[in-house]
């Protein structure tokens, strides 16, 4: 039996803004069903290197190859490649940190969406999928409410509905929790387990160190746009060999000497790791 | 000043008639073209950007009462000759589209950016983003000033009278010329134009209301 092709597949890319090099040469694979958890200061580079999986940011050099797919970097727009670019993203989806949700569409709006405009899916039977997306994350009876009358968790939970209703072979989130205040961490977390268990491939830059605890196959640890450390969880929290990595887990563990929302939601989550 | 009001109620309907039908279709044309030039401006196509920038500085840097000119009495030298309405019509569109164009522009540039991106995340094309959820939401950041350039424009329509095309003013004028009465004739057309712009601006409150109301 041959080993399977991994759904992403990231070698040497490179990505610059103007003078500032935020990737550096980042090689990354990421096999089906696997959880990916990306740490780092900020800065490091994580934002921009799962914007460069659905190509929302171009990488300037080096391969990302999602679902067997490759899509040439740096090769400017030609109509055949921003129609590969599509492709892929339908098959890739996205949870931002804002949640992006669209504010003149319903909840169920904004999952049927894609279905309907994309897809081109029927209606009713996009609706008929938008309410099994919408009970997945907890949020039937939300179906008509439009997002400024949610809350922050109801909101991501909204959004992460979005993303699998395209029924994605892999789904990016970018701090899915870090705009919540910290009430509201669970139940985003707990829909995000929950698609973790169903198998779904995922990519998550999070500093929630209970969840990649738990959920993580691997913790990427990211510095000045290079992965430097690439371990299993218990590993990484344990025994971080990179310095960085070091004083990165030591400095969430002391964070906020304010007391303010991250202290008391790192102190949960280091005390549930019990090895600190 | 009331006997003459009523002898010239006939007169007067079918100038509100014109003028009404000015300020609607100026507008309905003068929006289309406006969106045109606002895509165009944005677009990042160096030809088309330049083309809006030019436009706009044609437009918004020349009086209308000269554009109205040139095109009814400027043309026929060219010998394109056109009935009074149809270039009125053109040249208030033409104008009107420059503000809109303005209006258009800066509500697409009100939205957010992530919601481009996630129209993108979930694989939309360019036009998809911008017809399904850019749009939707710069219209209604620009609906004020959309709304405030539709009350203006009802009030340019006057300017239709120098090319002789019947509307209110010019009605007003003819029969100000036939009875010597210009005072009494103006100061009601004021009233007219003042009560169109009325019902319009409190339907501009009216809508502006709702769409806050809606989401
Ligand atoms: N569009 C852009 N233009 C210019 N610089 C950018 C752009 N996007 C990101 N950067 C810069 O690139 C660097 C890396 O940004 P990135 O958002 O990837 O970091 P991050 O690791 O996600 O940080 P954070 O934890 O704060 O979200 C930062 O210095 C940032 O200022
Ligand atoms: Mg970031």
């Amino acid at each position: 039996m041959t080993e399977e092709k991994p759904q992403i597949r990231v070698r040497a890319v490179r990505k610059r803004f103007g003078r500032l090099e935020v990737l550096r040469g980042i090689d990354l694979d990421v096999k089906r069903g696997e959880v990916v958890v990306v740490m780092g200061v900020s800065g490091s580079g994580k934002t921009t290197l799962i914007r460069c999986l659905n190509f929302l940011e171009e990488p300037d050099e080096g391969h990302v190859e999602v679902c067997g797919r490759e899509v040439a970097c740096g090769a400017g727009r030609s109509r055949e490649r921003s129609s590969q670019i599509r492709h892929i993203r339908t098959h890739v989806g996205m949870v931002f940190q804002s949640f992006n949700l669209f504010p003149h569409m319903t909840a169920l709006g904004n999952v049927t969406e894609g279905l309907v405009t994309v897809k081109k899916m029927p209606k009713r039977e996009a609706i008929v999928l938008g309410e099994r997306m919408l009970a997945r994350v907890g949020l039937a009876e939300k179906r008509d409410e439009y997002p400024s009358r949610l809350s922050g968790g109801q909101k991501q939970r909204v959004a992460i509905a979005r993303a699998i209703a395209m029924q994605p072979d892999v789904v990016l989130f970018d701090e899915p929790t870090s705009a919540l205040d910290p009430e509201l961490h669970e139940e985003v977390l707990n829909v995000m387990r929950g698609l973790a268990a169903d198998g779904m491939t995922m990519v998550v830059v999070t500093h929630e160190v209970a969840f990649a605890r738990e959920v993580a196959d691997r913790v990427v640890f990211m510095d000045e746009g290079t992965i430097v450390e690439e371990a299993a969880p218990a590993e990484f929290f344990a025994r971080a060999r990179h310095p960085r990595a070091r004083s990165f887990l030591r400095l969430m563990q002391h964070s906020d000497p304010e007391g303010g929302a991250a202290a008391e939601r790192d102190g949960q989550s280091l005390a549930l790791g019990g090895n600190h | 000043m009331w006997d003459l009001f009523v002898r010239a109620l006939p007169l007067l309907a079918e100038g509100i008639v014109v003028t009404i039908f000015l300020g609607t279709t100026s507008f309905a044309l003068g929006s289309a073209i406006g969106l045109l030039v606002a895509l165009a401006r944005l677009s990042g196509i160096a030809p088309l950007t330049a083309f809006a920038v030019a436009y706009l500085s044609i437009f918004r840097g020349t009086p209308m009462l000269v554009q109205i000119l040139l095109i009814y009495f400027g043309l026929p030298q060219l010998g394109i000759s056109l009935d009074p309405i149809p270039s009125a019509i053109i040249a208030l569109s033409l104008g009107v589209a420059s503000y809109q164009s303005e209006n258009f522009r800066s509500g697409i540039l009100g939205v957010e950016k992530g919601q481009r991106e996630a129209a993108f995340s979930i694989g939309m094309t360019s036009w998809q983003a911008l017809r399904r959820i850019i749009f939707p939401q710069a219209l209604r950041i620009a609906t004020p000033t959309i709304g405030n350039r539709f009350i203006a424009l009802m009030k340019d329509t006057s300017l239709a009278s120098v090319v002789t095309v019947v509307e209110l003013t010019r009605v007003a004028e003819r029969i100000g010329s036939a009875t010597f009465r210009y005072l009494e004739m103006f100061v009601i057309i004021a009233a007219i134009y003042w009560g169109i712009s009325t019902v319009l601006s409190i339907g501009q409150e009216t809508l502006e209301r709702r769409m806050a109301r809606a989401f």
